[in-house]
């Protein structure tokens, strides 16, 4: 079985966000980084896969050079190869022309399985997967919190809302979107970390892709980010930590009235 | 004049809320643009609930929508779009809506802006979505043509449609040769949870900013004084500290509580629907900039365990006094 995972990587979820004086995204120079939440299960599930039905693991990203840490980190865990997708005309790619790109990659590839987080936890669009499917005309299953190979094909549980599931089989070749808390994802070993520097990680460029520019123009354009302006009037407890406490338990006891 | 289409997805016949707030914004659009509002439903009849204010409403009505499926969904939206030819298409950010419209920008090759909480009007319209997890807005546009645009759930408020008496008019589609590729069974619910949250008068729910399992007991002490139960966000259930019953939030609980505490909690939207309804909202987090304290009625900017153990002692003194 080959399995491609598509990992993003993004700001650490503690990050605290600084936004860029001329608006256009955040300062990146002082956050840590990493692999996106959804995008390590994802990982995790294809690694157990794999271990469970042998064939092999590609892990494949799109981004500056800082993003080629999250390949590594890929194969450090048992991924066999990677794919790191860099250049410059790639920063401006809406999700349209990102599902472009993968796919280019993608259907030289001939994967069984193609998996992605269900969404980036920056920009959240929770679009690139289903839109990748649909440039590759493969089936794909959104929010999937379990998988089990079939004879030639795949029944994985979908999540609905409110706590509500049901089960879906698709054929194989497919893609799926993973939510978080489907597996416990590995930390890499040492010996894993040792590996991963004998294992291919191969960069291609929009010229070695061979996708024109024409067809990777954004149909959308990010303006501007901000701070959204507070709608509710938070009253914000300060001081040492007792003194806090003791606000706090005089507001719930005689503002709010619910203790 | 321009035309806005107005996806409405039908739950067993019954309108989904999140695609009437949707409907709601689309009035608010029309109105500002000027245009048509045209709502969609996949269903041989429009249900009466839909007395709300459209220029018309379409039904579609195929033996291949009777059940969803995106490749289905994809194609039959696809020939009324080229039938219609509308500016804009809208929907509810539902599940369903993740799972097909991505399919079916890709499809069409139009742009999909998602999960919008708003727009703001001017010389094009300006569509207001939320980037990490809720803590930055963004404000963004497309070019000519048809956009497609999904809002989130609670962007508008579906008790401030406005009523009237469109017409209807049913269109037809040619989906006999849609391969449907996923075959879905019938929703199911895990085992029935032990823990009913929606009743609580109080919760103590906790986040990702716990950091470690053996410090949960910190949380639960505090929950136990206050007469509180024990609830949390999501990355709590993934790693396995805590049972899936305890999660509030789109995949979890929805819960209006009197009291609710969040500890660590920087809470993403996906938290927010599930908790936002309750009456006293208190967050202890370390970062100022988390979602949460949009939603708070009390905020302690602080490191959660600075403050928690000592509120557990104030709270049994207070309770014992």
């Amino acid at each position: 079985m080959k399995i491609c995972v598509l990992i993003k990587q993004v700001p650490d979820a503690g990050s605290v966000l600084r936004i860029r004086d001329d608006e256009s995204w955040v300062e990146e120079d002082k956050l840590v980084f990493t692999a996106n939440e959804s995008d390590s299960y994802a990982l995790e599930e294809a690694l157990l896969l794999k271990e469970a039905h042998g064939g092999e693991v590609i892990a494949c990203t799109l981004g500056p050079e800082r993003s080629r840490q999250v390949l590594k980190d890929a194969l450090s865990k048992g991924a066999d190869r990677a794919i790191f997708l860099h250049d410059e005309s790639f920063n401006n790619l809406d999700c349209n022309g990102l599902a472009k790109v993968f796919a280019k990659v993608l259907e030289k590839e001939h994967c069984d399985l193609i998996l992605c987080g269900l969404q980036a936890d920056d920009t959240g669009e929770a679009a690139v997967g289903p839109m990748l499917a649909q440039e590759l005309h493969l089936p794909h299953v959104t929010m999937v919190v379990q998988t089990e190979l079939l004879d030639g094909g795949l029944k994985v549980k979908q999540e609905l809302e409110g706590g509500w599931f049901r089960q879906v089989e698709t054929s194989l070749p497919a893609l799926l979107t993973i939510q978080s808390g489907i597996n416990k994802p590995r930390y890499a070993s040492l010996r894993g970390i040792m590996a991963m520097k004998k294992k291919e990680l191969r960069e291609l460029s929009a010229t070695d892709l061979g996708v024109p520019a024409t067809e990777l123009a954004p149909m959308q354009t990010l303006q501007r980010i901000y701070v959204p302006v507070k709608t509710k009037e938070t009253v914000y407890l300060e001081g040492a930590p007792e003194e806090v406490v003791a606000q706090l338990v005089d507001k719930l006891a005689n503002e709010a009235k619910v203790l | 004049m321009g035309k806005i289409l107005a996806f409405i997805q039908l739950d067993d016949g019954q309108p989904n809320r999140n695609a009437l707030e949707a409907l709601q914004g689309g009035q608010q659009l029309a109105a500002d643009m000027g245009h048509q509002l045209i709502g969609v439903v996949f269903s041989a009849s429009s249900p009466q609930q839909l007395q709300f204010k459209m220029d018309e409403i379409i039904t579609v009505a195929a033996p291949e929508l009777e059940h969803y499926s995106a490749d289905t969904y994809v194609a039959a939206m696809a020939q009324i779009i080229a039938a219609e030819q509308p500016d804009l298409l809208i929907a509810g950010h539902t599940y369903q809506a993740r799972d097909w419209l991505p399919r079916l920008a890709a499809q069409i090759s139009r742009p999909l802006i998602s999960d919008c909480i708003g727009f703001q009007k001017g010389a094009q319209i300006t569509w207001v979505r939320q980037v990490f997890q809720g803590k930055v807005h963004a404000d963004v546009t497309t070019g000519e043509g048809l956009a497609i645009v999904s809002f989130q759930a609670g962007a508008f408020r579906h008790d401030r449609l406005e009523s009237g008496s469109p017409a209807i008019r049913s269109q037809e589609v040619d989906l006999s040769a849609v391969e449907v590729q996923v075959r879905a069974g019938e929703p199911f619910q895990d085992t029935k949870a032990a823990v009913d949250l929606s009743r609580a008068e109080r919760i103590v729910a906790v986040g990702r900013g716990i950091g470690d399992e053996e410090k949960l007991a910190l949380v639960r002490e505090l929950a136990e004084a206050l007469g509180a139960e024990l609830g949390s966000s999501r990355p709590v259930v993934d790693y396995g500290w805590l049972s899936h019953d305890r999660q509030v939030g789109s995949s979890g609980q929805t819960v209006a509580a009197k009291l609710y505490l969040a500890v660590g909690i920087s809470g993403a939207i996906q938290h927010q629907v599930g908790m936002k309804n309750c009456g006293c909202i208190v967050a202890i987090n370390k970062d100022a900039n988390a979602p949460i304290f949009e939603i708070a009625d009390y905020g302690i900017v602080a490191d959660l365990f600075e403050i928690v153990p000592r509120l557990t002692a104030a709270i049994k003194e207070h309770r014992s006094a």
